[in-house]
């Protein structure tokens, strides 16, 4: 399987609201211990729907590159 | 996705204001959208109320869909000084609230009024509370205008930023994180 060139990345401000839980159409983000959100890179496919629902704003997507 | 059962909880906030205006002892119901969020997170480590339950941030959501300018809120409001900072001041005029509920079962009279951001005194007369003790009418009172404050702030910044907007300084979603984290770092601890 091909992974997508992008992906999203969950900042450190993160509130753990859920919002982008609800709009990704991958399911690949879950809500980690109540604290932070967190991707499952192998499913995001970096579509940024997440970012732009995000109401604090602190998801970017950036190259998989570029993630380690 | 397949939408489940809790998928339509707006409808349950949407009831609640529709209750507490013909009836303002309805507020008391409120009650619940404190206690299950705080359980949740003290005693599961979880925000699933958040991300799930919240009869609120779905109905923000559903109408921000429409309405909102969608754009990015300024940063500091998901700063931590900003969520802290409203957080207490929630907390001392939750307080004050309490207070004058005290004073009324102390043998204060009864004030008939919802007061909005605050600050705005909104005559309430029409509401039926002679059944009850004036405490628990006070306490309607008092916490009716909390949720209504709360839900004026929320549509406020649905339509000024982002739909839920109001879910990064909202004082619930701000304590069940900090319990969570409490929570996870004693974990990390053990
Ligand atoms: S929408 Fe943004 S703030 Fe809310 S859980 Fe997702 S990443 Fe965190
Ligand atoms: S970028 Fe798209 S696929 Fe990846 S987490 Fe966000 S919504 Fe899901
Ligand atoms: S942050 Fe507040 S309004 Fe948003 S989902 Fe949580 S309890 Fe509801």
């Amino acid at each position: 399987m091909t992974l997508s060139p992008r992906l999203a990345q969950i900042g450190k401000e993160c509130v753990a609201c859920g919002s982008c839980l609800r709009v990704c159409p991958r399911g690949a983000i879950h809500i980690a211990s109540g604290v932070t959100a967190q991707v499952n890179s192998d499913a995001c496919v970096g579509c940024g729907r997440c970012a732009k629902i995000c109401p604090a704003d602190v998801i970017t997507i950036v190259q998989r590159r570029a993630v380690k | 996705m397949k939408r489940k059962w809790y998928d339509y909880l707006w409808i349950a906030e949407l009831l609640y204001w529709v209750l507490g205006v013909c009836n303002i002892l309805f507020a008391w119901l409120g009650m619940v959208f404190f206690c299950i969020p705080l359980l949740m997170a003290i005693v599961g480590g979880n925000k699933t109320y958040c991300n799930r339950f919240c009869g609120r941030g779905q109905l923000l959501g559903l109408l921000g869909s429409k309405f909102s300018r969608n754009a990015p809120p300024p940063r500091f409001l998901r700063s931590r000084w900003f969520r802290g900072g409203f957080l207490a001041f929630f907390m001392v005029m939750f307080g004050l609230m309490l207070r004058s509920t005290y004073m009324v079962f102390s043998g204060a009279p009864l004030r008939q009024s919802v007061t909005l951001l605050w600050t705005f005194k909104l005559p309430w007369q029409w509401a039926e509370v002679g059944m009850v003790a004036p405490w628990v009418a006070q306490f309607a009172f008092g916490f009716f205008g909390v949720m209504m404050t709360s839900t004026v702030l929320g549509l406020l910044t649905m339509v000024l930023f982002r739909p839920r907007s109001w879910c990064v300084y909202c004082p619930m979603g701000t304590m069940t994180q900090g319990i969570c984290k409490l929570k996870q770092g004693k974990e990390d601890v053990q």
